[in-house]
């Protein structure tokens, strides 16, 4: 049985200078590297298939499979591209990684760059994060500097080039073809597919793209073995993740840990919630996972259980909120943000958020009946699957679980003809007025 | 007015970063805003000319995307983080003080004062900052766990022209300077500021406390291989977030 955290990825980012490449080397960093090179990029691949990895981009799809789909026999340049957009509400892990460790995704982009036989990677990251932009620029300038990138890497015979890429505010740019759409240089409107990136993707040209953290993982696998990052985890989500508390919680923060822990050993971890409160609900992966509450606290966050739970693992966004929230003024505001965030490339999605927006933000000041509540699930019936692409989705989930859960809540607003809460009760510094 | 010969020089740059140019366009935009201090018509002129594509193709991509403004833009961008989390958080509190502070709306500018330098305020989404919130972004640098105190602190030293420094990161250049380092151009700050702030370290310190770390490197449990099909992939994967890759054909297996 593992310990309960088991800090692999974050297990460097209090060392001193970690971003430079000397921190790095110095814990053994680009060990991977030779270890791979030694290896077939079949075999690299085999072992990323062993080891149980599944996207810890949301999807959880594993990722030597995907790689697997690279079609060899493809005479057009193959690329990997990092998905480091990172905007999903609650999301925060990517981004303390490459700002504290960027090397080891670097590494990371070798190995599986040499396991799909590409010779060219993009990184593409959000362009609302200067420094950490920063970080990844000079890493992979050092990288360069030493060896580890450009012609004839260590000796192996392999080249590869990386480019790093600054995105420009859009969050559907994290969906991997509006992300291909951005990094051709085009609003970023996803695809219809087929054909899917594996066969033509960027540049029409067999594609992967994961994950941040998903490639950051690869080093450790194939350092310490398949059967070392399988050792955690459940039967079907193998490995470490890391889980991004938010909220409501006394110690907020980052906790690496294997999947499957649970919210009730977590909100211990963090030291319980804020004094005198009581958790009220939870997103499990970030706004675009439906809404559980404080039932939920024993279910192993891995994608099994997420699932069985009617929510999704997605990117183990845990945004805790106790009962001085109003949740209908917080489905309201992710409302909001999607319908801001819709591409506008489809009819459901672009009319619907807007739909949506205008039926909560009445009851949200306590107008319309209760008869809209069914109205508001309608049209989430109408938008959900109904969609291009799964940012519709997303935004269904707040409301229709926020409904689910506390259908009297959205009632009290009508009857109390308006938010029955006091927004100041929910901020960080409540309480604390009365002693300043 | 129109762009220098050296800015001309950049933008080809950029675009010769890529295998098929018109991937620098991003790029180049935030470069155009760095010189003219917005998306300006020359500015989408000379990408439009340098990548060979028309003016309405490179504007719609220009207005696409939010970082790309076509109002002026103040010595600084303050943004306040309003998605959920902040804002219940009090990110809604800190904005609306910082609206009646500075007597701007969302994305409004100060109007230039002797003296003083300016800000656009703005309020922004989710940066992936949440363990910090509420969370306030200067020129898209982090200034984490902030209140309205602090928040009016902040923007009254950025106007005066003080030092302000990140909280997890180096003092807050222009959103001039800002904008160059996103086209590419890095300056020389990569090494300010820590490798992480506290909130992403809290992990860490426990299991450095309970003495809890990683299985060691001999640990192996077999094989971790949980689809070997990908229909059996699909059925297990989140597909209603990940239609992309989950949902391949068996045509194309
Ligand atoms: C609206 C939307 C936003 C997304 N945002 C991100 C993101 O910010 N980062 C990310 O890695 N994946 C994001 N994804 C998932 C990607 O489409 C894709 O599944 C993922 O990058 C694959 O990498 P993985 O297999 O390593 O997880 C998003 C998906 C959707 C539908
Ligand atoms: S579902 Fe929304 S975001 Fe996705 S393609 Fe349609 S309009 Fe764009
Ligand atoms: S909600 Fe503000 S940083 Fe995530």
């Amino acid at each position: 049985m593992p310990d309960t955290l088991t800090p692999v990825l974050t297990d460097n980012w209090g060392d001193d200078r970690a971003w430079t490449l000397a921190a790095y080397t110095e814990r053994g960093g680009y060990g991977a590297l030779d270890k791979a090179f030694a290896m077939d990029p079949a075999a690299v691949i085999e072992t990323v298939k062993e080891s149980g990895l599944r996207g810890r981009g949301g999807a959880g799809f594993p990722t030597g499979m995907k790689w697997g789909f690279i079609p060899q026999d493809n005479p057009r340049p193959k690329y990997l591209v990092v998905n480091a957009d990172e905007s999903e509400p609650g999301t925060c892990k990517d981004i303390p990684l490459m700002m504290a460790s960027p090397h080891t995704l670097v590494e990371g982009v070798i190995i599986s760059s040499y396991a799909i036989r590409a010779n060219k990677a993009f990184i593409y990251i959000r362009g609302e994060v200067l420094h950490v932009v920063r970080r990844v620029q000079r890493a992979v300038q050092e990288a360069y500097l030493a060896g580890h990138l450009g012609k004839d890497i260590h000796g192996s015979g392999y080249d590869l080039d990386v480019v790093v890429h600054a995105g420009a505010g859009a969050y559907i740019c994290g969906e991997e073809t509006a992300l291909l759409e951005g990094l051709e240089g085009r609003r970023g409107q996803p695809r219809l597919r087929p054909p899917f990136p594996a066969v033509a993707g960027l540049y029409a040209s067999p594609t992967v793209i994961n994950n941040v953290e998903s490639i950051a993982s690869v080093p450790s696998i194939v350092a310490n073995g398949h059967g070392w990052f399988a050792s955690m985890g459940t039967e079907k989500s193998k490995g470490f993740g890391i889980f991004s508390l938010s909220g409501h919680v006394r110690r907020p923060g980052q906790y690496e840990a294997p999947l499957g822990i649970t919210l009730r050993t977590l909100i211990d971890l963090a030291g319980g919630m804020r004094e005198g409160h009581e958790l009220k609900f939870w997103t499990p992966g970030g706004s675009s996972t439906p809404l559980l509450t404080a039932e939920h606290l024993d279910i192993p966050l891995d994608f099994e259980g997420v699932g069985a739970a009617g929510s999704m693992l997605g990117t183990r966004a845990l945004q805790i909120f106790d009962d001085t929230t109003c949740v209908v003024r917080a489905t309201l505001r992710w409302t909001e943000f999607y319908k801001h965030e819709s591409c506008g490339k489809c009819t459901p999605c672009r009319e619907g958020t807007w739909w949506l927006v205008q039926v909560l933000s009445a009851l949200e000041k306590g107008q319309g009946s209760e008869s809209d509540l069914d109205l508001l699930l309608d049209q989430c019936d109408n938008i959900l699957g109904r969609s291009f692409c799964a940012l519709a989705d997303g935004a269904v989930s707040p409301i229709t679980s926020s409904i689910q859960y506390f259908r009297d809540e959205y009632v009290a607003h009508l009857t109390e003809g308006g938010c029955p809460f006091d927004p100041a009760r929910s901020t960080a510094w409540a309480g604390q007025e009365v002693l300043a | 007015m129109t762009l220098s010969e050296e800015t001309l020089v950049e933008l080809k740059e950029i675009a010769a970063r890529y295998p098929e140019p018109r991937s620098g366009l991003l790029p180049m935009l935030h470069l155009v805003q760095s010189v003219e201090g917005r998306i300006t018509p020359e500015g989408i002129e000379a990408c439009a000319e340098i990548l060979g594509i028309t003016a309405a193709d490179v504007s719609g991509v220009a207005t696409f995307y939010t970082m790309y403004k076509r109002r002026p833009v103040g010595d600084y961008h303050v943004g306040v983080c309003t998605n959920t989390l902040c804002a219940v958080m009090g990110g809604d509190a800190i904005f609306e003080r910082l609206q009646d502070h500075l007597g701007v709306g969302n994305d409004e500018t100060t109007d230039d004062a002797p003296g003083l330098r300016s800000i656009t305020l703005e309020h922004v989404e989710c940066n992936a900052a949440c363990d910090y919130a509420p969370v306030m972004m200067a020129n898209w640098e982090f200034m984490d766990n902030m209140t309205p105190e602090s928040a009016v602190q902040l923007v009254d030293d950025l106007r005066a022209g003080n030092e302000v420094r990140s909280t997890r990161g180096p003092r807050i250049v222009t959103w001039r300077e800002a904008e160059r380092v996103l086209a590419g151009f890095p300056d020389d700050l990569a090494d300010d500021g820590p490798a992480a702030g506290p909130a992403s370290l809290v992990g860490l310190g426990i299991a450095r406390e309970r003495g809890w770390t990683a299985p060691h490197p001999e640990t192996d449990s077999g094989s971790g291989r949980t689809a070997d099909t990908k229909q059996e992939a699909v059925e297990q994967a989140d597909t209603a977030r990940a239609e992309t890759e989950t949902k391949q054909e068996d045509s194309d297996a």
